[in-house]
């Protein structure tokens, strides 16, 4: 079998070992390429949407608005504005004279409908072309109404999704430093870059209030507009994933003098570092808060290792492919696996940067893939290439996996157990015990035809299927 | 209560939809031309747009969904994405090796004005479509239409480029489906089987959006209607279109293209529409309908007179195509249920009228919109309550705040399986429906008797 890679894109795949590292990407993708990548909008409304107070108006013909109908499991322990979709829905004549006045009409009755906090519209495609001046509509209900209402510059074509984390941090920029903050602790810090999936940043928010730290804003799982009125209050930023919310923290950093650090709270190694690095910001404020934090990692881990210790067992040696939207959550993948004896062949993302290559670069083993904006056509190649026996991935790429008989995990949108902190190592390691495991790979046609071959050329025995198959 | 902010008191809304009962044109452009075998579909436009597509269509199928874009950027939004799709066609037939790009645009390639076939004709001028290759196209501004339009307007592209005839009649005939599910086109094929009627379906999504486990990702599975076999439509006896909206184009099309006489029929969902639809086979073709049919709509016959009893005056709420709509409220009418709140997001002209008319028997008000969308029903609903409500995923949200069982049905459905194997169509998808429509109902009986009037026996 050949793997088949546009000419244009040779230089977005790298094989450690067999040339210096040298990576091109931040690249438009290629005309044609079925690109696994998304657009501005969508990079917009996954990072402002888990507001929930916040009415999230899509300003586009119905498609753009119909798409991103909750579909990220974005939890709330309150409102729920932000899991309703809201439309101006264009039509023809909208397109021809422009979608002004409608869009005034439209965010004008929503307001008074649910009297939301704030508003965010969304620009589309669309709209950046008609020239709608989203700007001066949202002034003038802003002014009206007495809420803010902002406009969010997501037309889709101006980037990728990366651009889109952009300018919702832009739009949340606008909010902070409006709110009171008199009364927030010296000893305290805002959440970002954490969308509350499966209730993770509640975890996280737990792990900070052991450790006496009081957690302002959450940007923005489970967030609150009033909360991110009063971020410029907090005495640090943490942030989590490369992309989504480091803008944020710079603007933060520039206006506000808010130091920020960049923190992964997944896998056991990431969430540790993560909460001494907090721990090492506030020691001079609170000189007990290491002993504290240590005494937190040692709780948490006296209780995981021993559950971690017999997935371990059966996975090890087991074969890893990674594919995700931003390069950073590949570091923190690599490692868990690495911490559960497997090994990563293929690691890929939509949207990562140079720097974020050369540094999978590093940590990952001789022989691995790396991959900038893949196509499945590429990625199934690779899967078979490096025959593994898990697929992280996307929706668009789970069904490729389950096509080819091997296992999956969702690290993105539609994860549905918490994969954050110590607790979510732990449900990392089920799940992918669970498919990498699971007995119906068995039945799959691309094994029979591996063990078949293998059976003819090795001996008639294969104790490691048999004996990890049996156990569940 | 996921939607508390759903208000009982109904205003008159006038800039905004809240809880769409649709999605947008490409999506259904999309779908269609998977139904092509050896067809990639493209969109022309950004590539938010195909991603969601994608998306959508593998979380309804969990198949993988393939389809290309010409990844628009800010240069190509002010000077127009030619240079975008010309290369896009020669980077598609050089690397994924389709025999048929279907391209479709988006709100964006509209707006911008791109003009489809003038490109294609450029990029064939230029050597980018090799020989016996073949670039389709159909326009598909979401601000004009729905899915429904978008599925319509593909299905008649395949008419427009490659229908021919040579004269020279075959003993065939042309069976386009309607914007239902690969199970459904299956079940078509099969009832004309029986009944002895050599068909070319298209589009056809079985064995494309419903194939097996085979241990191999094949870009272009076995399915799919034939470029050769879409050739020949010009040359059947007749073309049988199933759903107005989304068949009727490609069957007038036919027939003013290639003078292949057509009949365009209701979905055939439940009995009387199925009817309609055999019947038509039948005296088109001039067959027998063969026993084994007739046991079929016996046995689902059969299950209407065994629980008759626990359909009478049950009343339910529908959203979905105005297809699909239309068929259905007919056969739950005929049954004796009580269609009282119906909405689809699609403007379809003759729509309420037909549902006025289908349900005029019904002794309770009746509401119908279009377009209409699922606050507008969830709010209809607060106001007068229903028993049942059948839709699809979306309306999940309604039925867990009021508490109402829901059978889905319709596009798209993300949280179950069934859809793409098992037919809704047809006399067996009639007693597939009424199993699951008996199934929620009962259950929900079961657990909400009291004690004393529990019952073993159903
Ligand atoms: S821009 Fe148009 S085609 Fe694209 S997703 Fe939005 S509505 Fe659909
Ligand atoms: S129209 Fe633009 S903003 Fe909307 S989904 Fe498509 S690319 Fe994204």
């Amino acid at each position: 079998m050949t793997t088949s890679i546009f000419s244009e894109r040779k230089d977005q795949v790298h094989r450690k070992g067999e040339q210096p590292f040298q990576m091109a990407c931040d690249r438009e993708s290629l005309a044609g390429a079925v690109s696994q990548r998304a657009c501005v909008f969508c990079g917009s409304r996954v990072v402002l949407y888990p507001i929930a107070d916040a009415l999230h108006l899509v300003h586009g013909p119905i498609g753009c608005a119909s798409y991103t109908w909750d579909i990220r499991g974005a939890l709330s322990s309150g409102p729920a504005l932000h899991r309703l979709s809201f439309s101006t829905d264009l039509q023809e004549k909208d397109v021809i004279f422009g979608g002004e006045a409608k869009l005034y009409q439209a965010l004008v009755e929503l307001i008074d409908r649910y009297e939301p906090k704030a508003a965010f519209v969304y620009s589309t495609c669309i709209v950046g072309i008609i020239g709608d001046d989203l700007e001066a509509v949202c002034k003038r209900v802003a002014e009206e109404k007495g809420i803010p209402v902002i406009p969010v510059q997501s037309e889709g074509f101006k980037g990728n999704k990366r651009a889109g984390y952009n300018a919702a941090c832009r739009a949340m920029f606008r909010l902070i430093g409006t709110g009171d903050i008199s009364n927030i602790s010296p000893l305290s810090l805002n959440i970002l870059g954490d969308f509350n999936l499966a209730g993770e940043i509640w975890i996280i928010r737990n792990y900070f209030e052991r450790m006496g730290l009081e957690t302002v804003a959450n940007i923005t799982g489970d967030g609150r507009v009033d909360d991110i009125r009063r971020a410029h209050g907090a005495a640090l930023n943490v942030v989590q994933c490369s992309g989504s919310t480091m803008d944020l923290a710079k603007m933060m950093k520039e206006e506000y003098g808010i130091p920020f650090i960049r923190v992964s709270y997944f896998g056991v190694e990431d969430m540790a570092e993560s909460l001494y690095s907090v721990a090492r910001v506030f020691e001079d404020k609170d000189p007990e808060i290491m002993n504290r934090t240590r005494a937190l990692v040692k709780e948490e881990l006296q209780e995981l290792y021993p559950q971690l210790a017999k997935y371990r067992e059966s996975l090890t040696g087991k074969k890893a492919a990674i594919y995700v939207g931003g390069a950073f959550k590949a570091f923190s993948l690599v490692k868990a696996f690495r911490l559960l004896g497997m090994q990563v062949v293929l690691v890929g993302s939509q949207t990562g940067t140079e720097e974020d290559y050369r540094e999978l670069y590093e940590i990952t083993d001789e022989g691995t893939i790396i991959v900038d904006d893949s196509n499945p056509l590429e990625l199934s190649a690779f899967l078979q290439e490096k025959d593994v026996d898990i697929f992280v991935g996307g929706v668009k790429e789970r069904p490729i996996a389950y096509k080819l008989g091997v296992g999956f995990c969702d690290h993105n949108h539609e994860r549905k157990e918490a994969l954050e902190g110590f607790i979510g190592m732990l449900n990392f390691a089920r799940e992918v015990y669970s498919t990498v495991m699971s007995p119906v790979w068995r039945f799959v046609p691309r094994r029979e035809l591996k063990k078949s071959r293998r059976a003819a050329t090795e001996s008639k025995f294969e104790p490691g299927i048999a004996a990890c198959s049996s156990q569940a | 209560m996921l939607l508390r902010h759903t208000p009982k008191e109904i205003k008159q809304r006038k800039a905004l939809t809240i809880n769409p009962a649709k999605t947008c044109q490409p999506i259904g452009a999309m779908y269609a031309a998977l139904g092509i075998h050896s067809c990639l579909p493209h969109s022309h436009g950004s590539q938010g747009c195909c991603a969601y597509h994608r998306s959508t269509l593998t979380r309804h199928y969990k198949e993988p969904v393939m389809a290309a874009t010409s990844s628009f950027t800010e240069g190509a939004s002010v000077f127009g994405g030619q240079a975008n799709l010309v290369q896009a066609i020669d980077n598609i037939f050089t690397i994924y090796e389709p025999e048929v790009i279907a391209v479709h645009t988006t709100c964006l390639s509209e707006t911008i004005g791109d003009d489809i076939p003038q490109i294609a004709r450029k990029a064939e001028a230029e050597g980018k479509i090799p020989r016996g290759k073949y670039v389709i196209h159909v326009n598909t501004p979401s601000y004009v239409g729905t899915h429904v339009t978008g599925f319509s307007g593909m299905t008649k592209a395949m008419v427009d480029y490659f229908s021919k005839s040579n004269g020279k009649k075959l003993d065939q005939f042309n069976i386009i489906p309607g914007y239902v599910e690969p199970s459904d086109m299956e079940e078509i094929k099969r009832i004309a089987e029986v009944m002895g009627v050599r068909t070319v379906m298209f589009p056809d999504t079985s064995r494309v959006l419903n194939r097996p486990q085979t241990g191999k990702y094949d870009m272009f599975p076995k399915g799919g209607a034939t470029v050769q076999a879409l050739m020949s439509t010009g040359d059947s006896l007749a073309t049988i279109a199933l759903g107005r909206m989304a068949s009727g184009a490609a069957a007038r099309a036919l027939d003013t293209k290639c003078k292949v006489p057509c009949e365009i029929l209701d979905l055939p969902i439940g009995f009387k529409a199925t009817d309609r639809f055999v019947d038509t086979l039948r005296k088109t073709a001039g067959i027998n309908v063969p026993d084994s049919l007739s046991e079929e709509r016996g046995q689902l016959m059969d299950i209407v007179t065994d629980m008759h009893q626990y359909f009478y005056g049950t009343k339910v709420a529908l959203a979905g195509d105005p297809d699909q709509l239309i068929s259905l409220t007919e056969f739950l009418v005929s049954i004796d249920m009580w269609p009282i709140h119906i909405v689809t997001g699609t403007v379809s002209k003759d729509f309420a009228t037909r549902i006025r008319e289908i349900t005029k028997g019904v002794p309770h008000q009746v509401n119908v919109s279009t377009p209409g969308d699922m606050f507008l029903l969830h709010q209809w609903i607060k106001n007068d309550p229903v028993d049942l409500l059948i839709g699809n995923t979306y309306m999940k949200y309604i039925a867990r705040d009021e508490d109402i069982p829901l059978v889905r049905f319709g596009f798209p459905i993300l949280d179950r399986i069934g859809h793409s194997y098992f037919p809704t169509l047809g006399y067996r998808g009639g007693m597939r429906l009424l199993e699951k429509i008996l199934d929620a109902t009962l259950d929900r009986k079961d657990r909400d008797s009291p004690e004393e009037s529990f019952e073993l026996v159903m």
